[in-house]
């Protein structure tokens, strides 16, 4: 460890999986905002209306997602 | 230490999100406009009245740009983060910055470059509405078969390193990335619904935007990240 300390970017140490797992409920959050960006009020739709869609609708076609 | 990673990841995918806006509004807009004015003349020569606007062009273009761009770089920023946290010393034997830089690279190749290639952005009034949901599904399963034949190219090159030299081991797993695109690109079906008077240049224009304003925010994510994350692990308790 002492050269780990010394000279870090020689010899990555991993950060252990148990430390990664309890922020999967925080990236599936991530995934939902991206989820309202992109496809909310267009394939699939969770709240009535167009109003996401309309809203963030230039954002949505400048980001390469199906559209319309 | 995973959750300094992921407050910086998200405070660069903000500032990434801030620079892809300014791109998006700078370059993209008159783009959209020209498409939107396209799509004007094509409803009143059918002698249809375009569809009550629900929100002013003037949001849309302005503050719905802006959260649209923001929010997606934000939230891909956090997601890389914790992507990062998973690479680091297990994709390859490098630094913070290197692992960032490829990583992202990885990531802007898999998720955007590809799936573009085949589906590739489109500005107002290409698209039929009632196609959304088979063009929807047919987007991510090119997105979902891109990552995978990633990360199978990525075990390729680890397993055949010691023996052919990461050179040459990188090269097979390009090889192979390469042929199960084209494979893929060939096997799934061609969606075309560009009108035949919609303008090329506009359209091509629209595309290398669009292009422009992921690789604006991968390449934030991947320099800019890289550099703060080394500073974040090299400060870390052994």
């Amino acid at each position: 460890m002492s050269e780990t300390v010394l000279n870090p970017a020689s010899e990555p140490v991993v950060i252990p999986i148990s430390e990664l797992l309890p922020w999967i409920a925080f990236a599936v959050v991530l995934l939902v905002a991206i989820y309202f960006v992109g496809v909310e009020e267009g394939a699939t739709s969770i709240f009535p209306g167009m109003y996401v869609h309309e809203f963030v609708h230039d954002g949505r076609h400048l980001l390469g997602f199906p559209c319309h | 230490m995973v959750r300094t990673l992921l407050t910086w990841g998200m405070l660069v995918g903000l500032l990434a999100g801030l620079l892809g806006f300014g791109f998006a509004k700078v370059s993209g807009e008159s783009q959209i406009d020209r498409a939107i004015t396209f799509e004007g003349q094509m409803d009143r020569a059918k002698g249809e009245s375009p569809g009550p606007e629900l929100v002013s062009r003037e949001v849309q273009s302005g503050l719905g740009l802006l959260t649209g761009v923001v929010v997606y770089g934000t939230a891909l920023g956090g997601l890389f983060s914790l992507a990062f946290a998973f690479a680091y010393g297990r994709m390859a034997n490098a630094s913070a910055r290197v692992t960032a830089a490829l990583l992202a690279g990885s990531g802007f190749l898999s998720l955007v470059l590809v799936p573009e290639l085949k589906y590739p952005a489109n500005p107002p009034s290409i698209g039929r509405p009632e196609t959304i949901g088979y063009r929807t599904e047919l987007f991510f399963l090119m997105i979902l078969i891109s990552v995978f034949a990633l990360i199978f190219a990525i075990l390729i090159a680890r397993s055949f390193a010691p023996r052919f030299t990461t050179w040459n081991a990188g090269l097979l797993a390009a090889a192979a990335f390469v042929c199960i695109i084209v494979v893929a690109q060939l096997v799934l079906p061609e969606v075309n619904e560009v009108p035949d008077q919609f303008p090329a240049t506009v359209l091509w224009r629209f595309r290398v935007v669009s292009l422009g304003i992921q690789v604006i925010l991968w390449s934030t994510l991947g320099f800019v990240f890289g550099a703060v994350a080394e500073r974040v692990l090299s400060e870390r308790e052994p």
